[in-house]
Parts: C-alpha cells; structure tokens; sequence
C-alpha cells in the first residue's frame, strides 16, 4: 500500500499582477493538472521534468504547503487537508520535507544541535537534556557526519554544503517521518559529493521503510536512485515506470528526448531529429496534449484531445497517443 | 575606526552620567553668590545668573539627557520590534490593522503631538517625558522592520521551522529576531538620538520637568536669561555642545554596524584573513 499519495492534483494559480481577462478576472497558471503518484514504504520515487514543469507545485501539495485547487492527498489510505494548526503540526510529523539549497535551510545564528534538538524537543522525542544529547549525537551518526561531538557543536557556515545537506536531512529525520520530499536535494551541491548524499538519502529509505520523493531534473540521477521514475511535461504527467525499463525503452517522445539530452561520451554526433523550442506558456498552454507543438511523431489528434492512460504492463503507463495506437494495432 | 571614536565618545558620556554626580556630589541647582561668571579655575565653565555652577549642571544633565534618550529608545524598540515583526511575519487581517496603526503614527506630525502630550502629563518626570518621545516614536522603526521582516520570512530556514513544527512566536524571536538584530540595534540607537533632541526640544519649550537639570532645561534657563544677548557664551555652548557631540557619537555607532552588516559599505579594506 502506499504511504503517501496524490490522486488527481491540480493546482492553478491566480497571477498577482499582468493584464487581466474578461470580467476582470486574471487568467490563472495552470501549474499541474490532474496528477496522480503514490509513493511506497522504503522506496524512493523520482519525479523527473524540466524546470518549470510543476514539479516542485506537486512537491508542495504533497507537502500541504497549500491547498490543491481540485484532487485529493492521501496519507496512509487517508484524505487529509491540514494547512494550518494542529493538524499541519501532525501532518508534518508524518511528512517532512528536505530543501534544495542547504546555504538557505539552515538559520546561520544557530548551531547544528539547535536545528536538529528542536524538532527532537517539539514532536517529544526527547524529554531531557541526557535525551536530547543523546537522540542529536545518534542522529549526526546516521547521517555519517562523526565525530559527532565536533559537528554538534558546530555553526552552519563552519560546514560544508555536503555537510549542511546532512544536517538538512537529520533535521527533517528528527521528526521521525514515515515520508520524506526531497526537491532537487543535490542541485546545489558540488558535483563530487551529490553522489554520497543520494547514497545517504537510499540507504535512509531502505533502512527506516521510509517512502522517499526524489524531485530532479536530472533523468540519469533518478535512474541511479530510484525504484520509479514519473516524468513531467508542463503540468502534466508524461510516462512512469520502473526505472531501468523506462530509460531503457522511453515510450513517450518527450522521455525519448529527455534521455537524449543528457550527455553521453560515446556518442559522436549530435542526436538526430532534433527539435528546438520552448516549454510552452502555463497561462495559455496549448490544447489537446501539452507536448504536440515540440512533439516529433505528433499526429492530427494530438492538438484536440488530451490523450488518456494507456497502461503498457509491469507497471508502467504513459500518456500519448502514439503509445496507444501502436497497442491497438 | 568610525565605530571607535563613536563608542569612545559614548563611554565617555555614560561615564560621566554614571560615575560624575557620584564623584562630585554636589546640588547642580544651589545657587551662589558668583552669578554669571566665565570659566575660572573654581568654576571651570562658569557660572549662570543665579550663580549655579555650569559643570556641575552638565554632570547631572547628562543623566537625565542619556536617560530619558535610552529608556524611551527602549520602549520605542519594543514597540517597534512587536508591530514589526508580527505583523510582517502573521500577515493578512492582523497585518493590516497593525500596518494602518504604523501609518497613523508615521503621518502625525510628532513635534507638536510631543508638545499637546507633555502639556497635558499629570507629573512631568523624566520618565513620562521618555514615555511620550517613545509613543510618537516607534512606527518608523516598526515599518522598517516590516519590511525585513517580509523578506526573511520567506527564506527557507523559517520554512523549514515552520516545516519541523514551530509555533509562529517562536520562529518569530527565535529565527527572524536574530537576523534582523544589526538593524534593530541602528534603529535603537537612532531613537536614542532623535530622543535625546525630543527631550531637549521640550525642556526647552519650558514642557519638561525644569527642577531637574537636564540639558534642555539648561538651554531653558540660557535663554531666559538672555545669554546670548549679554555674551555669556559658557552658559549655552556646552550644553549644546553635549547634545551634538551625544548625536555624532551615536550616528558614528551606527555607520560602524552598517559596516559590519553591510561589508559593501566598507570604504577600507580591513587586513583581515578572507574567508571561504
């Protein structure tokens, strides 16, 4: 069963400012539109699209940061609205969230055993003083930041971005969550260290059976990482999957050039049928599937009609029509 | 430097308000028979009309200039740091309603409201006087604050408390508090200027307590007695003097922890090891 799920997200913002539409009313941002993904127990899920494709919107539902405009969240089978009060109080002891960047997460006017004793403190983890020393130092070992008497004792800025990241995660771990949402936890870290800290964040999931969202923008590292992979196009959902199938076999044209525009050292030549352009406007976003205008294999049908799930087995689906016609031939 | 020569100055008043009536020991307001005298070696700043010794008057001046400036800079930096901060960081209604009472009390005109307030004070001590500079005082402050406080609610380390479990009190003075710090300390010792001037500008007026000595009351009594006309310059220089110096002193402060919290600001490079 899952742990933590979206069934059918939407979220449209009303813009603040810009030109306003008939009656006065400012055209909204449709950011995500009729998202579902489920995450399970002691596995980690990848959420994978290009920057602004409502990735981090869908993050954010989860997370109740605010509501969804239609949809529901489920945790543990259960619908729940908690935005404010007491019952985000206790969403978030069942939820926790991991930030992007570590230099903005921790509060530079307090020492690494203030941001990880209060979360201890606040859920009742820890009652005493002895308590609290003790649940801190256990938590900086399973986050591998020893000796834990140095690091405890330590500034944000005297620590490295790898290892504020740590103490981001053993942050959000003090809670003792049964999910974690982790938005791009490695885009800011150097390059030679993201790797340890993804190593962290599986062995955290498999160990502790918590359910895990990865968000990236990066395929290759969601490949390495995670069990599931769902990708992401313009506030849609584009094809999920195991990991190792679809970036092996891509059903989607948009996963298809996805893959294609990582870098690979062995190959030589630029990929073939290449096709520029812009993700498109969320404000307007255009009709029928939100991929056709940049889409290689788009066929007439593509520009009217949302195209809908075509379950392709093991697991995996995807939406287009493509993938669908080639089924029922 | 500029943070030196400003504390120094500082030290040297609250010094002098602490440490000079202890020393001396006399009563700033006996009169003697030497009235109108210029500095002498026994009255090194001379004397007023009714023979008071102008030294001595500065001295005990002092304590109540710095302290009517430091308590009612106190009271108006709680205020502020209250309606500041807790309105930038609950926001919508109760921002609102404390944003319309800033506005209020930015737009009155606070002179003459000083004036109406103190003229109708039932005792006229230094307190009510530090009372009233601090209640037509706090909304400049508190709207600055507002507005950092704005800013750094929206980081992602007040997020993240409020994502651990924080209550909203607690991230307030706990997490927003001590990054807005440098800029509460320039607002205080702002007020403690603009305080300092306030309660000299009422002594003055005659609307202060004028049986305690304070430095407006001085300048009070100066131009009572005409001092200007009949050239007894001792009489009015040092207590205006005083007023000035008290104010670049505290104004040097403040450039000085602009600098520290704004490295941009510093003109000189310090020889200091940089820093990764």
């Amino acid at each position: 069963m899952s742990i933590l799920e979206g069934r059918n997200l939407t979220k449209h913002f009303t813009a603040a400012r810009g030109p306003r539409g008939r009656f006065g009313k400012r055209p909204p941002v449709r950011a995500v539109e009729d998202v579902s993904i489920a995450l399970r127990a002691g596995s980690v899920t990848a959420l994978v699209g290009e920057s602004g494709c409502g990735k981090s919107t869908v993050a954010r539902l989860l997370a109740q940061v605010y509501p969804v405009t239609s949809g529901e969240v489920l945790l543990r089978g259960e619908p729940v609205r908690a935005h404010r009060g007491a019952a985000f109080k206790e969403y978030r002891r069942q939820v926790q969230l991991i930030f992007q960047d570590p230099f903005a997460s921790l509060n530079p006017f307090h020492r690494v055993r203030y941001h990880l004793a209060r979360p201890l403190r606040l859920h009742g983890h820890a009652r005493s003083d002895a308590e609290e020393r003790e649940q801190v130092a256990e938590l900086l070992e399973r986050v591998s930041l020893t000796p834990v008497e140095q690091f405890m004792d330590k500034m944000p800025h005297e620590l490295s971005g790898g290892q504020r990241q740590r103490v981001a995660i053993a942050r959000a771990l003090a809670v003792r969550p049964i999910a974690l949402i982790a938005d791009e936890p490695v885009s800011m870290l150097d390059v030679s260290i993201r790797l340890g800290v993804l190593r962290l964040l599986e062995g955290l999931a498999r160990e502790n059976g918590l359910a895990l969202l990865y968000i990236t923008h990066d395929i290759a590292s969601a490949r390495y990482f995670a069990e599931d992979i769902t990708v992401m196009y313009a506030g849609r959902l584009i094809e999920s999957g195991p990991s190792e199938e679809l970036t092996q076999s891509p059903r989607h044209p948009y996963t298809r050039l996805l893959l294609e525009s990582a870098p690979d050292p062995d190959r030589v030549a630029p990929p073939a049928g290449e096709r520029h352009g812009e993700p498109p406007s969320l404000i307007d976003p255009p009709g029928g599937c939100r991929f056709h205008p940049r889409c290689p294999v788009a066929l007439p049908v593509c520009s009217t009609e949302v195209p809908g799930r075509t379950e392709l087995g093991e697991g995996r689906w995807t939406h287009c029509w493509q993938a669908g016609a080639a089924l029922s031939r | 430097m500029k943070i030196k020569i400003g504390a120094g100055i500082l030290v040297f008043f609250a010094l002098m308000a602490v440490l000079g009536p202890l020393l001396i020991g006399a009563d700033p307001a006996a009169t003697s028979e030497d009235g109108l005298q210029g500095p002498s070696a026994e009255h090194w700043l001379g004397t007023t009309q009714t023979g008071q010794d102008i030294l001595l008057q500065i001295v005990y001046g002092a304590r109540v200039s710095l302290g009517v400036g430091v308590l009612s800079a106190l009271i108006a930096t709680v205020l502020a740091v209250a309606v500041g901060l807790v309105g930038g960081y609950v926001g919508g209604a109760v921002d609102e309603a404390l944003s319309v009472l800033t506005n209020i009390f930015l737009v009155l005109p606070a002179l003459p409201l000083i004036i109406v307030l103190a003229g109708y004070l039932p005792q006229r001590g230094a307190a009510s006087v530090a009372v009233v500079i601090a209640v037509t005082g706090w909304a400049w402050g508190a709207r600055v604050l507002r507005a950092q406080t704005l800013s750094v609610r929206r980081r992602d380390y007040v997020q993240a408390a409020r994502a651990s479990g924080e209550g909203p009190l607690r991230i307030v003075f706990y997490e927003i508090l001590p990054v807005l710090l440098p800029v509460i300390a320039t607002s205080f010792l702002a007020t403690v200027v603009a305080a300092i001037l306030a309660e000299a500008g009422l002594s003055f007026l005659g609307l202060a307590d004028l049986s305690t000595v304070s430095w407006g009351s001085m300048l009070y009594f100066a131009q009572n007695g005409q001092a200007l006309l009949i050239g007894a310059w001792w009489w009015f220089i040092p207590p205006g003097l005083c007023i000035a110096l008290i104010g670049t002193g505290l104004a040097l402060v403040n450039f000085g922890i602009d600098e520290i919290a704004n490295p941009r600001l510093r003109t000189i490079k310090a020889p200091r090891k940089a820093r990764t």
